[in-house]
């Protein structure tokens, strides 16, 4: 286990010496602070659009980090040679692939939270600045604690993505890699759709294999809370476990896989 | 004498091509065994299977066929890691870190107490000659000093058996006099080095024993003294103030005469020659002693010889 946090926060201490990584969250603080120009714009929706804009940039800029630093961190080990020094260590093929992402995992979270409290400032600031009529109509506080259970279920969404990202590196080139997780990511957010596929379709064989792909491909849909959350709509602790342990459940079975294969690859 | 590897018919085939794949051999039923204690030499041309060797004993790759054995466990045994330290051929490490970090990182791996970490880290980047470079990130790092820190790597865990691929490359002369100090260091403090080369001075200098491979074959293995049969293989006799004429009446005596400048003539002569004889012959005649040298067999000439016959 001392390993697994070992190779974890030197994947940690990679992704935050990494430029690209600093550019993606300053550019994404600089949306969420600039949203509420947007807002301004918006006769009393201000507050509305400043949420949904702020949870929507840390979902995309959150998606941006985990399949660029997904992807790199157990191919470029590979790729650079540096993995042979690293093997050759007292670890398990295992403990690397798990402790790779457990290293790209802190590092979202770590600006998921970052992003987080930059749009919890901005919405504070416009809190401060409404006008008292506006503050008794509206539906929910501007600084809303239920953004948290938005901004959770965006970082299980997140881990998901992460974990396909690493599946996909561990037999795969880079750039493949990134394709084939970002076709999965937008798939994942049809998969719902595949369920009812048999009222659409007749044809058996298309009815088998549209249910066989729900299944499969990752419900990430399950995951988007945003609108319920920034029109004051109940989100339940139900709902949340649920999500949760199917999000956990998802990325268990993908780890799995990916050491399985990553232990049985020959470093040419 | 415990064995500190052994391999019994390994294989390694690759798929090569890209459209039909077909197997390559890479190391064709490799079988040795490397004492424990002893400094043991891989020799072959580029493209022999030293690296792919080095690499199924690391479990880098996976066989075709055979076993391998490390410090009498299968190769990835985590017991047989802890004991065991590997340098790969032009090493490779993380851009973003500083040696000081990477080693700290790898020693965490071996589960070092920290105030250990801190001493062995020190120590050996003192050792390697990177002690006032420690915090400089590697990016910053030349081929060289990369080579450095990977020896270092190597000795964090004060290993049993060391396994150096091409540990001179990218060394300058006073690193690899460095390097060569090291390894027989290692050895005198009883620790097992195996390392690959195709520089043969090197082995020649450090070996107790090598195997020489090519084209994937085992083509001799054994001690240097039995290979090399350090027994002479001629004379070079150098003499001056002779004349063409007297060294014409030697000739059916001598294999090869070379006229070397200021009168002198350097004589080669076979191995069944007296060579006291004719110098006591050639003084007669008017000749000077200048030098009487035996003709050794080198690694080099055995190389030669074994790889070309193989290639």
């Amino acid at each position: 286990m001392k390993a697994l946090g070992w190779i974890a926060i030197n994947g940690f201490r990679e992704a935050v010496r990494d430029k690209v990584m600093y550019s993606l969250v300053a550019f994404a603080v600089l949306l969420i602070g600039a949203s509420y120009i947007i807002g301004e714009l918006t006769a009393g929706q201000d507050l509305k659009i400043v949420k949904d804009l702020g949870l929507s940039a840390i979902a995309v800029f959150g998606l941006f980090m985990a399949i660029f630093i997904g992807i790199g961190l157990v191919s470029k080990e590979v790729e650079r040679r540096s993995i042979y020094a690293l093997l050759a260590k007292p670890i398990r093929r295992s403990h690397l692939v798990l402790g790779k992402y457990a290293g790209l995992v802190l590092t979202l979270l770590v600006n998921v939270a970052v992003m987080t409290a930059a749009l919890y400032l901005v919405l504070a600031y416009l809190g401060a600045r409404e006008a008292d009529f506006v503050r008794q109509g509206r539906e929910a506080s501007p600084v809303d604690p239920a953004l948290l259970k938005a901004v959770w279920l965006t970082l299980v969404q997140l881990m998901v993505v992460t974990a396909t990202a690493v599946f996909f590196s561990t037999f795969s080139t880079p750039i493949l890699s990134a394709v084939f997780t970002f076709l999965l990511y937008l798939a994942g957010f049809f998969s719902a759709d595949l369920r009812n596929f048999d009222q659409v379709v007749d044809a058996r064989s298309v009815q088998m294999l549209a249910r066989g792909l729900y299944y499969v491909l990752p419900n990430l849909g399950s995951f988007d809370v945003t609108a319920q959350v920034v029109h004051g709509l109940p989100v339940t602790w139900r709902y949340m476990a649920t999500a949760t342990a199917y999000g956990f459940s998802y990325i268990a079975i993908l780890l799995i896989m990916s050491a399985t294969i990553f232990s049985r690859r020959d470093f040419k | 004498m415990a064995l500190a590897i052994e391999t019994i018919e390994l294989t390694k085939e690759y798929a090569v091509g890209f459209w039909r794949k077909r197997p390559h051999r890479a190391l064709d039923g490799l079988t040795l065994q490397v004492e424990a204690g002893e400094v043991f030499g891989f020799l072959g041309p580029n493209g022999a299977g030293k690296t792919t060797t080095l690499k199924l004993l690391m479990q880098l790759v996976f066989p075709t066929s055979g076993e391998a054995r490390i410090l009498g466990r299968p190769p990835g045994d985590l017991d047989a890691k802890r004991r065991l330290g590997y340098l790969p051929e032009n090493p490779y490490f993380y851009d973003y870190l500083t040696a000081e970090e990477l080693l700290t990182y790898f020693a965490g791996l071996f589960g070092l107490e920290p105030a250990e970490r801190r001493r062995r880290v020190s120590m050996l980047l003192d050792d390697v000659g990177l002690g006032s470079e420690r915090k400089l990130q590697l990016r910053k790092f030349s081929k060289g000093m990369l080579q450095r820190v990977g020896i270092a790597q190597a000795l964090l865990n004060e290993p049993d058996l060391v396994i150096l691929d091409e540990p001179m490359s990218g060394l300058d002369p006073l690193g690899r006099h460095d390097v060569r100090s090291l390894i027989l260091r290692l050895r005198d403090r009883g620790c097992t080095v195996f390392f690959s080369s195709h520089v043969l001075s090197d082995a020649e200098a450090l070996c107790s024993r090598v195997a020489i491979l090519a084209k994937g074959r085992l083509v001799a293995s054994g001690r240097l003294s039995d290979m090399l049969a350090f027994g002479v293989r001629g004379w070079e006799l150098v003499v001056a103030n002779v004349s063409d004429t007297v060294i014409a009446k030697y000739k059916p005596r001598i294999s090869r005469a070379q006229q070397i400048g200021g009168g002198r003539f350097a004589l080669e002569l076979p191995a069944d020659a007296t060579p006291d004889r004719l110098l006591a012959e050639l003084i007669a005649d008017g000749g000077a002693l200048v030098s009487l040298n035996p003709l050794r067999e080198t690694l080099e000439n055995f190389f030669v010889e074994h790889v070309r016959q193989r290639q």
